[in-house]
C-alpha cells in the first residue's frame, strides 16, 4: 500500500530537528541579522553605564578603598570564563551527539573569546591582588584552576587548527572542550574545598550576597552588560565564520569548473 | 581616588578587550558581506532583481 504524503502522520519535533532548523545558512544569516542589534546595543548601554557607575558613584570600601572598584570587571570577567567555556561544552557536545554544522563553528568563535575575558579575569585579579595581598600572584587553587582554564580553552584554540581537515580538528576540539568540562565544579568549588586566600562566593543563587546593595547594583548591571557584548561578539564572529564558509565553497566549486 | 593606577589598567584592560573583539567581529562581517557579494551569484541575482524592480 502506498501512503499519500498527506496522510504521512506528522513527525514529533526533537532536539535535533528543532535545532537542524537554524543549519540553514540563510536562515541563521537572517535571524542573527535581526538579534545582532538587540544584543550589541543593551551591551553598550549596560557595560557603559555599569563601569560608569562602578568607577564613580559606588561607594570605596571600608577596607580596600577604591580598589574595590576593580570587581565591576573582574567578577563579570570570571563570570564568562566559565560560562563561555560552558557554552563552548555545549556546542562541541550537540557538534559531536547531533552533528549540528553550526555549533563546530560556534565552538571555534567562542574559543578566542573566552580565552580573553579569562585573561582579562586573570589580569583584573593581579591588579586587585598586588595592592591588597602585596602579590601579583598566588598559587591559590582558585587562581590556578582558572590559569588551567586558560591553558584548555588555548588548547582548544589550537587542536581546531592543528589539522588540515577541518572536520577532524572540530572533533579533537570538542572531545578536549568536554574533558575539560570536569575543571568548571573543581574553579566554583575551589574556594570550598581548599583554604584558600581567595575569598568565597560573594554572589549565591540560594543565599543573600555578602556585599552592600550599593555596590551589588553596579555589579549585576556590569555582569549583564558583559555577558551580551560576550553574546553579541560571538554572534557576530558566528556571522562572519558562517560567511567565510560559504565563500570558501564557492571559491572550491569554481576552481572545480573546467573552463571551455 | 586611591590605587589609581591599579584601577586605570584594569578598566583600561576591559575596554581593550571588549572594544578590539567587537570592531575585529565588525570588520570581519563587512569583508565577507563584500566578498560574498562579489562572487554568490544568489546574491548578484538578488541584488540585480532588487535593482530591476527599482
Amino acid at each position: 500500500m502506498v501512503r499519500s504524503v498527506d496522510s504521512t502522520p506528522a513527525l514529533a519535533p526533537s532536539p535535533a530537528r528543532s535545532l537542524h532548523r537554524f543549519a540553514n545558512p540563510g536562515r541563521f544569516l537572517r535571524i542573527s541579522g535581526w538579534v545582532l542589534p538587540w544584543l550589541a546595543i543593551p551591551a553598550l548601554v549596560l557595560t557603559l553605564g555599569g563601569l560608569a557607575w562602578g568607577l564613580f558613584v559606588a561607594p570605596a570600601d571600608y577596607q580596600q578603598g577604591d580598589a574595590v572598584r576593580i570587581i565591576y570587571i573582574h567578577v563579570p570577567a570570571a563570570w564568562l570564563a566559565s560560562g563561555g567555556y560552558l557554552a563552548l561544552a555545549l556546542c562541541s557536545a550537540v557538534a559531536l551527539v547531533w552533528r549540528h554544522p553550526l555549533a563546530d563553528l560556534a565552538a571555534v568563535e567562542i574559543g578566542p573569546v573566552g580565552a580573553a575575558f579569562t585573561a582579562l579575569c586573570l589580569a583584573t585579579g593581579s591588579l586587585w591582588g598586588k595592592p591588597m595581598w602585596g602579590a601579583w600572584w598566588v598559587w591559590d587553587a582558585r587562581l590556578t584552576s582558572v590559569l588551567v582554564l586558560f591553558f584548555l580553552y588555548f588548547g582548544h584554540i589550537a587542536l581546531v587548527r592543528a589539522f588540515d581537515d577541518p572536520t577532524r580538528g572540530y572533533r579533537a576540539g570538542a572531545i578536549l572542550a568536554l574533558v575539560g568540562v570536569v575543571n568548571l565544579p573543581v574553579i566554583k568549588f575551589s574556594v570550598d574545598w581548599w583554604n584558600t586566600l581567595h575569598q568565597p562566593a560573594t554572589l549565591t543563587v540560594t543565599g543573600s550576597p555578602s556585599m552592600h546593595v550599593d555596590m551589588l547594583w553596579p555589579l549585576l548591571v556590569c555582569i549583564a552588560g558583559f555577558s551580551l557584548g560576550f553574546a553579541a561578539i560571538v554572534t557576530a564572529r558566528l556571522r562572519a565564520a558562517v560567511m567565510e564558509r560559504r565563500i570558501r565553497g564557492l571559491l572550491l566549486t569554481q576552481a572545480q569548473v573546467p573552463e571551455w | 581616588m586611591t590605587h589609581l593606577p591599579f584601577i586605570a589598567a584594569a578598566y583600561g584592560l576591559a575596554v581593550l578587550v571588549g572594544a578590539g573583539f567587537a570592531v575585529d567581529a565588525w570588520l570581519r562581517v563587512g569583508r565577507a558581506r563584500r566578498k560574498l557579494d562579489a562572487i554568490d551569484p544568489r546574491r548578484q541575482r538578488a541584488r540585480s532583481a532588487r535593482e530591476h524592480d527599482a
